[in-house]
Formats: C-alpha cells, structure tokens, sequence
C-alpha cells in the first residue's frame, strides 16, 4: 500500500506473537529500546490457535514488571490486527511512536547513554 | 512435586537493592516445572533486576544460573565459582534447596525468591492442587487413593464431618469435601465396608507435628566391614 509510517521502528518478525516470550521485551528495554509493541493477530484469528492469547498475556507481565522498576508500564503494549490492515499497521506504528515520545527517552537508555559519555 | 510461586518483584528488589554483585540461583527440579525458579524464571528475574539497578543509575552485575537440584550437595559443588564473585544470592529454589544453598555456602547471603506451599500435582498449565501433606503414614489404600489429611480441612480420619455440604467443604464452595470424594470413590470400588469399622487415631508423630523429621535408609547406606578388616 505504500503508506507512510515512522522510522523509528525496529521491526523483529516471528511466525506467530506466541513466539514472543517475556525475556524478549526486556531484554528489549536492557538494549536501549525506548518502548516495544507486539502486533498479534486478531483475537480468533491466530493461525496457531492461541499464540496472541499468550503474547497478551506475557505483555501484560511485562507492564507489570516495568511498572515496579519505574520505567513505565506505557512503554509496552500489545496490539491486534490482520496482515491485511495496512492502514492499521500505520496508524498504530504512529500512535504508539507518539506515545513513547511523549514519555520521553527510556531511562535504561538515559543511564547507557550517561555511562559511555 | 513442590510447587512454589515468584515472590512479587518489589520484595525481591527490597532485599537486594544494596548489594551490586548478584547471583540468581535456579533448580531445575520441582521449580521448572511449575514455572517459579527454573531457567526461564531466573533468566526473567535477572534481567528485571538489572534492568532496575540501570533504571535507577546504579552500577550492579547479576548473574544468573540454575543446577539440576539445590537439595544436593553434588549439584551445590557445581556453584562454587559464581557463589564466590556474589555478595547476595537470590535463590529460586524450593524452600529446601534455599535452606540447603545456604547451609552448604554458609558465609554467603542468601535471599529467597520464591513462596514455596505444597506438595501438588498439575491440574493444567498454571494450576496446581495440593495433594499429599506428607504425614508419613500413607493411608491411601484404605480410601481409595483420596487422602484424607490433604484434601480434608479438618484431616479427619473417619469422615465427613456436619460440614460437608453438597459435595463442597464448609470452608468454601471451591473446595470439595474430601470425605465426599472418597466415598464416591470407595462406591465405584464396591468398598464401601471400610465404613463400617471406624479407623483408630492416626499417630501423628511422623508428621510434622512430631518435629523436624529425618530418615535413615539403612538399606542404603554402606555395610559395616564384617571382620574389622583393611580399612
């Protein structure tokens, strides 16, 4: 469809969002990843049968998690669609990019930054 | 087996947020299988800690790792090395393997990591029943495989009590009355005779109630030498 969405995203593809295990997203946040999304089928759609019931769950987790450290349980997020919604990979591509710049550099990412300077 | 589940992250973090060489400790035993202390859950924990100590700007180096059980002095040789570089370890072991962890490196700080409860079996993913509360004197044979100590309230040997109500304990409706399951079950057996005479008080001794327990298996143990010969 070739629409525009912001730069800023590192895209890590997997066969299903079930894949994505807890230790994924923070260790995302332990290199430097100001915010991370998963983008899972939608709910009853999962190839796998549950992969993205699994995936919203671990998210949640991980909320949890960066919640009780201070950095922020906005910073991840878990979000639905079919891989035909072009214009909705867009969308959420630009409303989660806003979200994180509204929150401001990670800072796991502020402290790395600080400690090589 | 053991089942336990991960202490909340925020208690863990207040036993260890002064120390900034950290070692989690994982089992591969009983703890993997219910998903609170085996590699992934070590792996976790660690990476939330450190992922803490960086959020607050403080230097920390944790390192995680599990054995094949911390209940084994073998398996708590292994971790010599790790345990030197540590000042605090985290174990998330059984309450057994924490106790053993500390008592095999005893000049070593050793925090918990998780809340260990019973002994259960796996209903399904993440769901877990106690089952057996290790009394020592295993009554199962005469109530159809259901134990009367684990899955009655009251632990009562001649049972049910005025309690049992439709099949659920007093306590809750989410609990069945374990007399109730081994009556149905002693009726499917055609066993139903083991009512009519009641059962003697249970000597309570090899349970917990008579103290800290421990069991010498002579059989497995080495032979003494028969005539005192070459040592």
């Amino acid at each position: 469809m070739r629409l525009q969405y912001p730069t800023n995203i590192h895209i890590i593809k997997v066969p299903c969002t079930g894949r994505v295990d807890l230790i994924h997203l923070l260790l995302a946040f332990e290199q430097g990843a100001d915010g991370v999304f998963v983008a899972g089928c939608l709910e009853g759609d999962c190839h796998y049968m549950h992969g993205n019931l699994y995936a919203r769950k671990r998210v949640g987790r991980a909320k949890e998690i960066l919640d009780t450290i201070g950095v922020g349980r906005d910073r991840v997020e878990m979000y639905n669609l079919s891989a035909g919604q072009g214009s909705r990979w867009a969308e959420i591509a630009r409303e989660f990019t806003e979200r994180i710049r509204g929150l401001g550099p990670s800072p796991i990412r502020v402290a790395h930054e600080k400690k090589a300077a | 087996m053991i089942k336990a589940t991960p202490k909340p992250l925020d208690e863990v973090i207040s036993y260890i947020k002064d120390y900034n060489k950290i070692l989690v400790a994982g089992c591969d035993g009983c703890v993997t299988v219910c998903e609170a202390g085996g590699m992934k859950e070590a792996k976790v924990l660690a990476a939330s800690l450190r992922l803490y100590f960086q959020a607050q700007g403080k230097e920390a180096e944790i390192k995680e790792t599990t054995v094949t059980r911390q209940c084994d002095k073998e398996y708590l040789d292994e971790l010599k090395d790790l345990m030197e570089s540590a000042d605090a370890v985290i174990s998330i072991a059984c309450g057994v393997g924490i106790q053993y962890l500390t008592e095999n490196y005893s000049k070593k700080i050793v925090f918990p990591g998780v809340d260990t409860h019973f002994m259960g079996a796996n209903i399904d993913r993440g769901i877990f029943e106690e089952r057996c509360a290790g009394c020592g004197q295993c009554v199962l044979a005469s109530t159809g495989g259901i134990c009367p100590i684990a899955r009655c309230s009251k632990r009562m040997l001649n049972g049910p009590c005025g309690g049992s109500d439709n099949g659920k304990c007093e306590i809750s409706k989410e609990v069945p009355c374990g007399w109730q399951l081994i009556y149905d079950r002693l009726e499917a057996l055609g066993q139903l005779d083991r009512f009519e005479t009641p059962v003697d008080p249970k000597n309570w001794a090899t349970s917990r109630d008579g103290g800290p327990r421990r069991i010498v298996r002579e059989d497995l143990r080495k032979a003494e030498p028969a005539h005192g010969g070459a040592h």
